[in-house]
């Protein structure tokens, strides 16, 4: 299921992006999970045809790659937007406020945690932990960590990355 | 290849040149966490100051020395002085500690946390007399922050893979030997003694033995595990050799989270230099000992840190649990003997070979011996990792390492062993840490994570936090943690929602009693430990949520109402213009008031108030409670804006 404005690859193009891959990692069973990682890694999401490409080449039937692929919640099914910012719900992020950052990014950007801005620009997710605990409450914007994070900071981040309030309250 | 006897010769002579040269060294904390303090930024001003001052100096980037909340941390050594240790060393801190201190005489004692070695510094105490290292004894920890993780030869030159050496030296059984004086125990949380695990695999039959590295830090609230491989992945690695030569295991693995991966790429590079170095491949150090070690890289399910559950995922299947027995130890990776050790447990190992049992079993307590690690965080004004012998007691670690509670309120509890383990309520601070202690107190030792509470954390909505995890995280296999989670949760939510039913208290406890005596893993057995230990010291406050629909901490939305004091609100705007809602009404000067029906509690008016009014006020019950007028609320608030 993409969304509108996501890019297909063409299944002869995805069996060849796979070769490449599965040159570094042969296709056994236990090779599934980074087979999976570095199709991601590459191009940003699993695609039907990646997977479909997979399935033909491993033997391995598509729903039980699916299948694998929806149980880790690493795996992307849809491109990611322009920026992820990822709101860590880890234990100290919790008790320091983090949860609060959560609402608040939900609010300004008027979806809800996992999803994805209509414009494709903003995506939301949660983290378990990132393990910087002792800078809590922290988020994670496009891969960087930003510790000691302030409800009072999520608009001026937000901005930042060009986020621009449409007709909300600034 | 390079013959393991020569790297030595050179680790030595090299460290000596870093530790005794007449260049200035600069060590910098970069691990994750010191890079989200901006460690990278003062690694960067520091070079500019040094190419500018046309400066010999030497840099290195360590993993983390512990004191997270005072990253970044550099540790300068000058020529013929002690090293000193600095904290909160940002951009324009290090400029000044290159311009009065190493080009200068001055010290920069206003930002030194202690010298570290032999002499005195004028103004400075030694380190090891830092409130928050004081008490602590780093074994396990003693290389991170003092190394460069990314070169072996660091590692070499304090005596790295001696332990594997004496290892090949003495054999498999007398290793086993060891491990069982050392008293050592798994720290992944159950606290398994280790050389029982080895001897059941040892006695099993088998073409092929796994060895696996666990560094699936799953758990919310811990980073041990990563701040250690980021630190010092050599000691890991070198313990999973001696595992792996005790074992008779060819094949090794370390399961590592996806979401550290700093620690992946320092695990990458470390396994590149054991090859260098022959310390991986057929017959290791001349010896008939061959093993190799592959990194896996979790793909983001909490359940793979049990054992059988994270053997499904390295085999490319759904991370499900497997009824045990069979133990992995008897059959585990392709029904193979597979010993998962965690990452601490194999860190420890090189220290007990290295040492000897009687050292190692010197510290802690008579059931659990050495130190163990710890993720000190939440309301605790000194957080960071940190390594105290097992049996220090919690008032210890809390109050004198992390100095107390940090928002100046008093201490509630002390969370223990993260969404598995539970709650200790602060009169038990005088409990020691050892895993039967926290047992009988009804939580568990687990990875490690400490998170200390204050009475602004609300024990009923901690329960569901931590509910809410493991019910996402359930792998759906077993009824009794599928829908026991579930069920749990459900109530938790209708608890805190402020729907709750008298009844329901002792509903919860019946499901959390069920949901541990019927789940097939550890995930299960263990997540109502958070609920049963909350109910246990904290029954009054699910009474109250449900009777009186108070939440005293003034956490739970539904039982809060924020409202305006009149007679103290001026009428500035400022909470007018914050409110997302748009609940709150009044112009310039006239005071302003909140539409409780408008209004989602989301506290932002609170928080914008000047303290000099501090005119919006909060009701929960039976409570009312106005905060206090910092200015230090102020100054917060400014800088935000």
């Amino acid at each position: 299921m993409l969304e509108d404005g996501a890019t297909v690859m063409p299944a002869s193009d995805a069996t060849s992006a796979l070769a490449d891959i599965l040159a570094i990692y042969p296709p056994r069973r236990d090779n599934l999970i980074p087979v999976l990682q570095e199709w991601q890694e590459r191009y940003g999401y699993l695609s039907e045809e990646g997977m479909r490409a997979l399935a033909a080449a491993s033997g391995i039937s598509e729903n039980e790659i699916y299948g694998v692929a929806t149980f880790y919640s690493q795996f992307r099914f849809q491109p990611p937007a322009a920026h992820t910012i990822h709101v860590c719900e880890g234990t100290a992020c919790h008790v320091r406020g983090g949860h609060q950052l959560m609402h608040d990014f939900e609010e300004r950007l008027n979806i809800s945690a996992g999803a994805m801005t209509a414009d494709h620009q903003f995506g939301l997710e949660r983290v378990a932990c990132v393990g910087c605990c002792a800078l809590a409450p922290v988020v994670v914007v496009d891969g960087k960590v930003r510790a000691g994070m302030k409800p009072k900071q999520v608009r001026g981040l937000l901005a930042q990355l060009g986020h621009k309030p449409n007709g909300k309250a600034a | 290849m390079t013959s393991l006897s020569h790297a030595y010769v050179s680790a030595r002579a090299r460290w000596e040149r870093l530790a005794g040269g007449s260049a200035p060294v600069f060590f910098i904390g970069a691990a994750t966490c010191g890079r989200a303090a901006g460690a990278e930024e003062t690694v960067a001003s520091l070079r500019a100051e040094i190419a500018a001052n046309s400066l010999q100096a030497e840099v290195v980037e360590t993993g983390c020395l512990g004191p997270c909340s005072l990253e970044p941390l550099v540790i300068v050594h000058k020529p013929g002085a002690p090293r000193l240790c600095f904290g909160n060393v940002g951009v324009a801190e290090m400029r000044q500690i290159v311009k009065r201190y190493v080009l200068g005489n001055d010290p920069c004692a206003e930002w030194a946390l202690g010298s570290i070695g032999d002499g005195r510094v004028d103004g400075i105490a030694p380190l090891s007399e830092h409130p928050m290292m004081r008490g602590q004894v780093r074994r396990v920890l003693a290389n991170c922050g003092h190394i460069d993780p990314q070169n072996v030869e660091h590692y070499l030159a304090r005596d790295g893979y001696r332990g594997f050496l004496r290892a090949l030296e003495i054999g498999g059984d007398q290793v086993v030997e060891a491990v069982k004086r050392a008293g050592l125990r798994g720290r992944g949380g159950a606290g398994f003694p280790t050389w029982r695990k080895w001897d059941t695999c040892r006695q099993t039959p088998a073409a092929q033995r796994y060895l696996i590295c666990n560094a699936d830090e799953g758990d919310p609230g811990a980073f041990m595990n990563r701040s250690l491989i980021e630190g010092d992945p050599h000691a890991v690695l070198e313990g999973m050799l001696i595992a792996a030569f005790a074992l008779g295991a060819s094949k090794g693995y370390i399961y590592c989270r996806a979401e550290y991966p700093l620690a992946l790429a320092r695990l990458k590079a470390a396994l590149g230099q054991m090859r260098e170095l022959g310390l991986l491949g057929d017959a290791i150090q001349g010896s008939a000992f061959a093993f190799d070690i592959e990194i896996k890289k979790g793909a983001g399910a909490f359940v793979c840190g049990e054992e059988t559950a994270l053997i499904a995922s390295i085999e490319g299947r759904r991370g499900m649990p497997q009824p045990r027995p069979p133990f992995p130890a008897v059959s585990g990776l392709w029904g193979m003997p597979t010993i998962i050790q965690n990452v601490e447990t194999l860190a420890n190992l090189p220290l007990i070979l290295r040492n000897g049992p009687e050292w190692y079993a010197e510290l802690g307590t008579e059931a659990s011996k050495g130190t163990r690690s710890f993720a000190l965080a939440g309301k605790v004004k000194r957080t960071g990792l940190i390594e105290v012998p097992l049996g220090t007691t919690l008032r210890q670690i809390v109050e004198a390492i992390g100095g107390g509670s940090s928002d100046g309120k008093p201490i509630k509890a002390v969370q223990t062993g993260g969404p598995s383990g539970g709650c200790i309520a602060a009169e038990k601070l005088d409990l020691p840490v050892d895993y039967e202690s926290l047992a009988q107190a009804g939580s568990i030792m687990g990875s490690g994570g400490m998170i200390v509470l204050d009475t602004d954390t609300c024990a009923v909505d901690l329960a569901k936090y931590f509910l809410g995890f493991t019910q996402t995280e359930s792998c759906g296999k077993c009824p009794p943690c599928r829908v026991g989670t579930h069920a749990m949760l459900y109530l938790l939510e209708r608890i805190a929602g402020g729907a709750g039913k008298v009844e329901d208290l002792q509903r919860l406890e019946d499901l959390a009693l069920t949901v541990a005596r019927g789940s097939l893993c550890g995930l299960g057995q263990t997540a109502p430990n958070p609920v049963l230990t909350t109910l246990r010291y904290f029954r009054q406050e699910y009474q109250d949520h449900v009777e009186k629909r108070q939440c005293a901490a003034f956490v739970c939305r539904s039982m809060i109402q924020h409202r305006i004091d009149a007679e103290r609100c001026p009428g500035c705007t400022a909470c007018v213009k914050v409110c997302p809602a748009e609940a709150i009404s009044g112009s310039r000067g006239v005071a302003h008031t909140i539409d409780p029906a408008a209004c989602s509690q989301c506290g932002s008016c609170l928080s914008v108030c000047p303290s000099k009014y501090a005119a919006v006020y909060r009701v929960s019950g039976e409570l009312t409670r106005y905060e206090e007028r910092t200015q230090k609320a102020d100054a917060v608030a400014e800088a935000a804006a």
